[in-house]
């Protein structure tokens, strides 16, 4: 579906170019859901737009639902669906009419796209906002509105750029369950990018991380977890000097009375772990076992955390 | 060429059904140039003691100016807002989306012309058919470019905006001004008159006033289509550029 070589952008900031995106390879199959994570300014958005036709690239290819999307770009255009970050429905234009005209936009016939717009109204359960000006409606009705204009014509192939931020949780549940569901239902294909890690996390079957440009790691979610973060057994003594003891007899670095060790399965390796130091006579007073979270690959991978979003650009 | 009249068509309907529904606002959009033409025109008929004829086709070319500038500044919301990115990643044809965008404006152009032309007859405005058709689609070539040229401030001034209204509000007055639409430039200074001159309003004016008058075949009329036509090509091929290159 999604097939990109050496994509690069560059931008013009008061004469000075600012590489956005560095060199992307990307590979990603008919019916798989992938989410680009990554802070803010890493490149999520320039590289989706490039991947949509939006922008063209600097340098690099990319041939998108089986077109090059500096060649022909209007191939793509016809093929794809896209949910940008901000609203896609204008201010002044009904709902059901700006689903209408987004229909016509992709050369549906005017009966053919009042049809489709019902289907999608029904669908992501807004046809009681049918009526209705954009700028009545909640955040994630207006989400489901743009995710709406995004399938009038059934795309294969879905770009959303955030699709639930910004969102409160039981609105996010429900943009998720839409795109679930398109996925189980048409088996379309979907590319988003995201900056909550448990959405990427739980998600998507496929995480891509960028950061300052370029993709710093692919795979599962387990995968990343497993390869770059590993489980952690965390156990607390009573003393510093008992925690050094422990550190230096089952592994893992101490601080304070706190000892963090690495290992391969936490929760079956914890009880042989306690074992060992309870028979040195170290008295361990908690343990807990710790699941790596995404956060903690991209930390790994970066000396920075995701979780506290703003990096400098 | 189906495509694109069925694009332009598209953002056409689209961008006219507001209106519709809120028939009001199209209303006084229409009724303004009356304003114009019964104050200013009768001011101006004691001062200058210029006839109906002259002050007739020099409102409709004001109309031509601020039209098309507010059609770039429903463009510059639709940019800001994100509407006009989703569009952009449809099939439709760029230039029918430019010049489907300044459609609904020029609609309200040929409406607001009817109007006054049928206001002003009472009054001593002789009506020349031919010249009057003519030099409405010359307004209507023009208005598209000056459309197209506002789409392409309105893209270069996003995402602020504030460039969009300091731009076009001091390039429309002034260019208002020098094309002698609102008084005549003869009696002007020399050095006003040679910045008439490199007015390409200016030429649109003096066609319309010959087209008007029923002289077809006038060498302003040939100048006026010419900057007409030249308006509309730039204008054109510049929004392109702009839309292309990526927002």
């Amino acid at each position: 579906m999604i097939h990109a070589r050496g994509l690069t952008r560059e931008f013009k900031v008061k004469k000075e170019s600012v590489q956005a995106v560095r060199g992307i390879d990307l590979d990603v199959e008919a019916g798989q859901l992938v989410a680009f994570l990554g802070p803010n300014g890493a490149g999520k958005s320039t590289t989706l737009r490039m991947l949509t036709t939006l922008l063209p690239p600097t340098s690099g290819t990319a041939t998108v639902a089986g077109h090059d999307v500096a060649r022909e770009p209007a191939a793509v255009r016809a093929r794809i669906g896209y949910v940008g970050q901000r609203n896609s429905a204008g201010e002044d234009f009904l709902v059901r009419d700006e689903l209408v005209t987004q229909g016509r936009c992709y050369g549906l016939r005017t009966r053919e796209a009042a049809a489709r717009a019902d289907e999608l109204l029904d669908l992501l359960d807004l046809a009681p906002l049918a009526k209705r000006l954009p700028g009545t409606l909640s955040g994630g009705q207006r989400r489901r509105l743009d995710i709406a204009l995004g399938l009038i014509h059934r795309p294969d192939l879905l770009f959303l750029d955030e699709p639930s931020t910004g969102l409160d949780p039981k609105s996010r549940a429900e943009i998720w369950e839409h795109i679930l569901r398109l996925r189980t239902t048409y088996g379309t294909t979907l590319f988003l990018t995201t900056h909550y890690l448990e959405e990427a996390d739980n998600m998507a079957e496929r995480v891509v991380i960028i950061d300052g440009g370029r993709i710093i790691a692919d795979g599962t979610a387990e995968q990343l977890k497993n390869d770059l973060a590993g489980d952690h057994i965390v156990i607390t003594t009573g003393t510093a000097q008992e925690a050094e003891a422990a550190a230096r007899l089952g592994g893992g670095t101490a601080e304070g009375a706190t000892v963090r060790v690495r290992v391969a399965q936490a929760t079956a390796a914890l009880p042989g772990h306690l074992r060992t130091l309870d028979a040195a006579g170290i008295k361990v007073r908690t343990a807990e076992t710790v699941r790596p979270t995404l956060d903690d690959v991209f930390l790994t991978l970066t000396g920075r955390s995701l979780a506290h979003d703003d990096v400098p650009a | 060429m189906t495509t694109f009249l069925h694009d332009t068509a598209t953002i056409f309907n689209r961008e006219f059904r507001p209106s519709l529904r809120n028939p009001v606002g199209l209303l006084f959009d229409m009724g303004q140039p009356l304003l114009f033409l019964f104050l200013f025109g009768s001011l101006l008929d004691g001062a200058v003691g210029s006839s109906w004829q002259w002050f007739v086709p020099g409102i409709l070319v004001m109309m031509c100016l601020t039209g098309p500038m507010s059609a770039g500044y429903t463009l510059l919301v639709e940019l800001i807002g994100g509407a006009l990115e989703r569009l952009m990643v449809t099939p439709l044809n760029r230039t029918a989306m430019l010049v489907g965008k300044t459609a609904k404006a020029m609609l309200t152009l040929l409406v607001q012309a009817v109007l006054i032309i049928v206001l002003a007859l009472p009054l001593g405005f002789e009506l020349h058919a031919v010249g009057v058709l003519a030099g409405l689609v010359q307004l209507v070539v023009f208005g598209v470019g000056l459309g197209a040229l506002s789409f392409v401030l309105a893209i270069k001034s996003a995402p602020g905006g504030t460039l969009f209204y300091v731009v076009s509000q001091s390039v429309l007055f002034p260019l208002l001004l020098l094309s002698g639409v609102l008084l005549p430039l003869e009696t002007a200074p020399a050095w006003l008159r040679m910045l008439g001159q490199v007015n390409p309003v200016t030429y649109i004016v003096d066609a319309q006033r010959a087209l008007f008058a029923g002289d077809l075949t006038a060498p302003s009329v040939l100048y006026g289509t010419l900057a007409a036509c030249a308006v509309a090509a730039i204008g054109l091929l510049w929004g392109n550029r702009c839309l292309r290159r990526g927002l």
